[in-house]
């Protein structure tokens, strides 16, 4: 890291990657809310938005500019500055988890290779979960500066409920780690390309199905989506955490929620389905520009992310929601300890295989 | 003055003075709020350092475990200042005055310690890293890391009696 030269291009060059990076998160996760509502309507036999545009496609145009200029409203008992640092607080840690992911293959650009990852740090796998950690923050600070019963309330459950299920999320991703060797993530997509199939055989969910599940399930209990979104049972809590917001700082929350579910798309497909890697065919041959085939590569990761954003929604229409004593025997009881044995078989198995 | 010595002045007063906030905020919550920026600026410190694993352990662990956790007895027990038990005047003064003998110790055994005459690996150190890290912990000091996960584990179990109601 410290051995790079650093020059002006260079940060030229991470600077606009950072941009594209949240300006695609951004405009994914406004899209997001269009396709939750489309599902949402096909999966109960409606139509959906469909005034705003043709086939309702500038519905969350509409949202956001409504959202804006509604009135911005702070409570007078709250403590004002942890109210107005909240939302800002998910914000951030949601966009931030998206630093170490590899996007694509290398670009080249005027000879100069131009690493599609913001930062390649030994350490990947760690450093998303020290930003998931901190994302509980956003939650805690918010519910509680409002002053209200019902957002306290809301704001401790999801806080146990999200550091319960990190626990069962770290150890599925051990017997991951035991898989690879290492915590890169540049590391971990490259080590599951090129096998049968065109790749698709060397993809970690054939390893660790198991652990891939766990992680799933993990994902969506981080992500408050439904059958975890217990921190906002609107007919428990009211509202949940973000009862007291309005205007944009209420966006903000809701907007956090779709970016997250995004990312962990991402996080899921770099991790267990090949990242860019494109299965059935050995792109690696193919005699194009390798300009093209990271663009491929790119649209590839970005398919898979969306795949795993549509089941998310899918789970959501479809399974009502836990209670609280049957979320916490499932996170302690149930995952966890599937995740040790998991954890346990990956070591046996690599050890025999390895004499 | 190069990039580190910047970060390092920037880290160091980020983290004294967040750690001063700590004891001298009224509200229990921005204490503990406090804290967390201080084991940020910490964090950053063992950036500087190259022990990239640490860095981020002590984020996810005390940062996004711990203090967590703090936060939530804090916000249930709705600490606030009518409840707060007002010390006698005498008692801050003695607190005071142990605190800075405490203080008085610590400088002066450190002042004459080893510790004094090693020159500080600022972004060269190879032991922060994971690999390195690990295989000194299951080579050369495999017997105390085992004792202390011993350790761990009767503290967990201890906990889990502590917490049964019967």
């Amino acid at each position: 890291m410290y051995l790079l030269a650093i020059d002006g291009y260079f940060i030229l060059e991470k600077f606009l990657l950072v941009g594209l990076i949240i300006t695609l998160s951004m405009v994914v996760a406004m899209y997001a809310t269009y396709a939750e509502r489309k599902v949402a309507a096909f999966l109960q036999d409606r139509i959906g938005p469909n005034r705003a545009g043709p086939f309702g496609l500038l519905q969350p145009l509409a949202d956001g500019g409504k959202l804006f200029f509604k009135e911005e409203i702070i409570p007078l008992a709250s403590s004002k500055a942890l109210f107005i640092l909240g939302p800002l607080l998910a914000m951030i840690t949601a966009l931030m988890t998206s630093a170490v992911i590899p996007w694509s293959r290398p670009l080249y650009i005027f000879d100069r290779e131009v690493s599609l990852q913001i930062a390649d740090i030994n350490i990947g796998i760690l450093y998303i979960f020290g930003v998931v950690s901190l994302g509980v923050y956003g939650i805690m600070i918010g519910g509680w500066a409002s002053n209200n019963k019902f957002s306290l309330l809301a704001a401790i459950r999801g806080a146990s409920q999200m550091i319960s299920y990190e626990l069962a999320m770290g150890l599925s991703l051990i017997a991951l780690l035991m898989l690879t060797g290492s915590l890169q993530m540049s590391v971990i997509v490259e080590n599951q390309q090129g096998g049968r199939l065109g790749g698709l055989l060397s993809w970690h969910v054939f390893y660790q199905p198991l652990g891939f599940f766990i992680f799933f399930i993990c994902a969506l209990a981080e992500c408050n989506r439904t059958p975890f979104d217990l921190p906002e049972a609107e007919n428990e809590l009211n509202f949940g955490y973000h009862q007291e917001y309005s205007s944009m700082k209420l966006g903000f929350y809701l907007f956090a929620e779709y970016i997250n579910m995004f990312i962990s798309g991402v996080v899921m497909s770099t991790l267990f389905f090949g990242g860019y890697d494109i299965p059935f065919v050995n792109e690696a041959t193919w005699n194009i520009h390798p300009n093209w085939l990271a663009i491929l590569g790119f649209m590839m990761l970005l398919t898979k992310a969306f795949f795993f954003v549509f089941v998310f929604m899918w789970i959501r229409w479809t399974i009502p929601r836990f209670r609280y004593d049957q979320l916490m025997i499932l996170g302690w009881k149930k995952l966890i300890p599937l995740a040790l044995i998991n954890m346990v078989v990956t070591a046996l198995v690599i050890l025999i295989w390895k004499k | 003055m190069s990039i580190t010595q910047i970060l390092f002045w920037f880290l160091s007063v980020l983290a004294l003075f967040s750690a001063l906030m700590v004891v001298t905020s009224k509200n229990p919550v921005h204490s503990v709020l406090w804290l967390i920026l201080t084991f940020f600026s910490i964090s950053g410190h063992y950036i500087l350092l190259n022990a990239q694993f640490l860095a981020v352990v002590n984020v996810i662990v005390y940062a996004g475990a711990i203090m967590v956790l703090f936060l939530f007895v804090i916000m249930l027990m709705n600490l606030n200042k009518s409840v707060e038990p007002q010390k006698n005047r005498w008692i801050k003064i003695a607190g005071g005055i142990a605190g800075g003998c405490l203080l008085l110790v610590l400088v002066a055994a450190l002042r004459n310690s080893e510790i004094r005459q090693q020159v500080v690996q600022v972004k060269e150190g190879e032991i922060g890293l994971i690999r390195n890290l690990g295989r000194e912990l299951f080579t050369t000091y495999v017997v105390p890391f085992e004792i202390s996960s011993i350790l761990f584990l009767s503290a967990m179990v201890g906990a889990v009696v502590i917490g049964k109601k019967d």
